[in-house]
């Protein structure tokens, strides 16, 4: 047992770590204040990301890479690999800013999607597209089993109807995965996810939101109307058949969240140590004694808050591991991003309280952090959706019994 | 749950102890007496081992044990030797230390089978190094991390008492001189090894352990010893105890062996109450000039992180025992027609619960691992200790709530577990991981 980061990973976090630094954070009000407006930066760094992932011996790391690593349940045997490693550059990118590390080109969900349910064809054709993720709708958020949009044959292709809220890159990206049932009348298991290429006829971005944090990504809503994909587009098997389909494109998120954990983590380290360095330079002493209640509240309060960070990323490290050991890890995955989504939240909020008017004030970063940090208990998941995955495993419930 | 003869015959004794149709009959009497005469037999509380610690003239030279080599990758298995120990201290947990936990906090008192089946799997043989008899080879607090929680999974307050001669063991191999550890560590590899405990806490509000009001003060021959001590685990029984006092305004510890002179006032608790738990007493107690613990290398900080760390195993470990229990209690219980677990007020807490001890879990074995491969842990074991004393506790309350008014009577383990796992945060001696 030994739960320190692997040496051989400190190339890549220190290269995330430099970006984070150099990079993202000079630029980070920038663009917080700057809403929709494209951080032409990001161009340059990401033929650096797509650099440094071809060049690397083991695989690399990002969105488009996770998932596809893991030997099924190998034993006893250990692997520190791609699931690991993408989050440790996650963690660190976003401690740069978390709304231009979602702005990353080829870096978006919708790639985890393709990298999860595609064939080896699809792989192939659209492994390198930069690809957004399309489930939400107007009328089904945390329910994407109640989703209306829908595709329906026509010859080779496929007719896309319907409208899509909250896509993260919705405009950026080349292109969109978009989930669509084929037969409303046979429920999740004729939802499909459809690639559907930027300025393909009838797909239309409608709005770019306005939004409380990550400002610097753009949120889209598109509607879609008889867009046309070619069948050869749809993610998967079209076959309709329980098991297949939805479930599979559910288990995308087993390994996405894990890194949206890391997300978390990455903006709470952020304000946590801007926070202990104000203080710091304040004559706080934030030594570690045995007995905390001795000490000034805000030293006590500041270690508790590392404790919990520490936690939510030991347990995203456990979920990471587990994918690149090929052992199912959806109870974990849901444990690490519940953890972390409410801590990070915390911890960004408690900061900008310690630090007072100049927390709240926009001269620091700690009022964007804790504006931030509030999208990533919601997204891929919220947090009521987590512990529900969590206790039916825990209790061996269905979705039918614990609703 | 399995339960022991003893306490299906005790729970059947209550039963026919509160019908009125004893009194009609006449009953009551002989009922009692066999009551009495059945609990007798079948609890043999733990005494003291009685040993005598010679000086000795030929000791061997101080032991270190070893650091084991920092592993290159992130790794959560067990190797084969902590997985083994864990089977066999999960199998002793639910097969002795559970069925025996109710009635032993009843009793308040370490029953003496149990201590002798767990003496039998010699768990200071894992604290001493081979030259004195154990089979110790390199640090291993991981190790006794993984043993607190399997022991604590059955009990908290035996599982303190068990721990408590190993953790003097564990201490005594880290921190002796080779004098001390020639005279103390043999005793513990013999098939009787000598009950012992660990004794810092004071009776003092917002104790600190760094702050001490129990002192010694060096004589020409050694050291006098003044004050008090109290939540002490085991220490009316214990041959050996670690006192932490203060000498020249410094915190250390020193080895006290039994004596007629230490003053020993019982001082049940809320919890961990078959760890009896007393208050001793030291007025102008004579120590020896080699009964100071230690030498050179002693630093009474990471002395501490060392109890911190066993304190989070048995936190960890009593929290497993209430998600193991509340799990089926919950999907059994059913309220408007279907099981209680099937609302999301009921799951969500429990899936709470699974985080939190992952959490505790998760940073209490990164601190003993770091530990245990020679880096830096002060940090580590200081967020595994306010995480667990934060957490333990909120996983105890919710334990009982989640029952319900069933979860406030004995008839249930959680209110014991509720009771115990208040302790974490407030005790600091009786471990050394």
């Amino acid at each position: 047992m030994y739960l320190e980061i692997p040496k051989k990973f400190n190339p890549i976090v220190h290269q995330a770590r430099q970006v984070a630094q150099e990079v993202f954070r000079p630029i980070s009000r920038k663009y917080d204040r700057a809403e929709h407006a494209y951080p032409k930066e990001l161009d340059l760094f990401a033929s650096i990301m797509d650099g440094m992932n071809d060049g690397a011996a083991d695989g690399g790391a990002g969105a488009g890479k996770i998932s596809r690593s893991g030997s099924a349940g190998n034993g006893n045997a250990n692997t520190n690999g791609i699931n690991i490693k993408t989050v440790l550059g996650m963690i660190e990118i976003c401690r740069g800013d978390v709304g231009l590390a979602l702005s990353i080109p080829r870096q978006g969900l919708g790639n985890a999607a393709i990298a999860a349910v595609a064939n080896e064809e699809q792989l192939e054709r659209l492994g390198n597209t930069w690809a957004a993720m399309a489930i939400t709708e107007p009328g089904a958020g945390s329910d994407s089993g109640a989703i209306r949009t829908t595709a329906t044959k026509d010859g080779d292709d496929y007719l896309i109807n319907g409208e899509k809220i909250y896509i993260t890159a919705g405009e950026r990206a080349d292109a969109i995965v978009v989930w669509a049932t084929l037969d409303r009348s046979k429920g999740k298991a004729a939802i499909k996810s459809f690639v559907v290429e930027k300025g393909t006829p009838g797909m239309t971005v409608e709005r770019l939101e306005k939004k409380l944090g990550i400002r610097a990504s753009d949120t889209a809503a598109v509607r879609f109307e008889n867009c046309r994909v070619p069948k050869e587009n749809l993610l998967g098997s079209p076959e309709i058949s329980a098991g297949k389909g939805f479930a599979g494109a559910m288990q995308t998120f087993d390994n996405t969240r894990p890194v949206v954990a890391a997300m978390s983590l990455g903006v709470a380290l952020a304000a946590l140590e801007k926070t202990r360095e104000i203080l710091g330079k304040n004559g706080l002493d934030l030594s570690y004694q045995t007995q905390a209640w001795t000490q000034p509240a805000v030293t006590r309060e500041l270690q508790f808050l590392e404790a919990e960070l520490e936690a939510a990323r030991l347990l995203t490290m456990r979920a990471a591991w587990m994918a690149d050991n090929g052992h199912p890890n959806s109870k974990e995955a849901s444990m690490a991003k519940a953890k972390a989504g409410r801590v990070g939240n915390a911890i960004t909020l408690r900061c900008v309280e310690l630090c007072s008017s100049l927390g709240y004030s926009e001269t620091e970063l700690l009022e964007k952090w804790a504006r931030d940090s509030k999208i990533l208990d919601i997204f891929e998941g919220t947090q009521q959706i987590q512990l529900l995955i969590i206790a039916r495993r825990l209790l061996g419930k269905s979705s039918a019994e614990l609703k | 749950m399995a339960r022991a003869p003893i306490g299906l015959a005790l729970s059947v004794i209550n039963r026919i102890a509160g019908n009125p149709l004893l009194d009609r009959f006449g009953l009551r009497n002989t009922v009692e007496r066999t009551a009495y005469h059945g609990t007798r037999a079948g609890f043999r509380t733990l005494a003291m081992a009685g040993k005598e610690f010679k000086r000795i003239s030929d000791w061997l030279p101080r032991q270190r044990l070893p650091e084991k080599k920092a592993p290159q990758l992130f790794d959560l298995n067990l190797d084969a030797d902590q997985q083994m120990i864990v089977d066999s201290l999960s199998r002793l947990a639910r097969d002795r230390l559970r069925p025996a936990a109710a009635e032993a906090d009843e009793a308040s008192a370490m029953p003496a089978d149990i201590y002798e089946a767990a003496a039998e799997l010699g768990l200071p043989l894992y604290a001493t190094p081979e030259a004195f008899g154990g089979v110790a080879e390199t640090l291993s607090p991981v190790t006794s991390v993984l043993i607190a929680e399997e022991l604590a999974w059955g009990d908290m307050a035996m599982a303190a008492a068990l721990l408590a001669p190993f953790s003097v063991a564990q201490a005594i191999t880290r921190w002796g001189t080779g004098e001390q550890q020639s005279r103390y560590l043999p005793a513990f590899c013999e098939e009787k090894p000598p009950v012992a405990t660990i004794a810092i806490d004071e009776p003092t509000p917002l104790f600190d352990p760094r702050v001490l009001q129990t002192r010694a003060t060096q004589t020409g021959t050694g050291y006098t010893l003044n004050g008090t001590k109290n939540g002490v685990v085991l220490g009316a029984q214990s041959d050996l105890i670690l006192v932490a006092a203060e000498l020249n305004g410094r915190p250390r510890v020193f080895i006290v062996e039994h004596s007629d002179a230490i003053g020993i006032r019982e001082d049940p608790a809320m919890g961990l109450r078959a760890a009896q738990t007393v208050s001793l007493t030291f007025k102008n107690l004579q120590l020896p000039d080699d009964a100071l613990l230690g030498d050179d290398d002693f630093d009474y900080q990471i002395f501490l992180d060392h109890g911190c760390l066993l304190k989070c195993g048995l936190a960890v470990g009593t929290a497993r025992a209430v998600l193991d229990y509340v799990i089926p209690y919950c999907n059994e219980r059913e309220a408007f027609g279907e099981p209680i677990s099937h609302r999301q007020a009921v799951a969500f807490m429990i899936s709470n619960l699974a985080i939190e001890i992952d959490s505790m879990r998760l940073l209490t074995w990164r601190a003993a691992s770091r530990a245990e491969t020679g880096q830096e842990w002060h940090r580590e074991a200081s967020l595994a200790r306010i995480l667990c004393n934060e957490k333990a506790m909120e996983v105890g309350t919710n334990g009982v709530q989640l029952l319900g008014g069933h979860g406030f009577v004995k008839e249930h383990p959680v209110e014991r577990w509720y009771r115990d796992l208040r302790s974490i945060a407030t005790h600091f001696g009786g471990a050394h991981a």
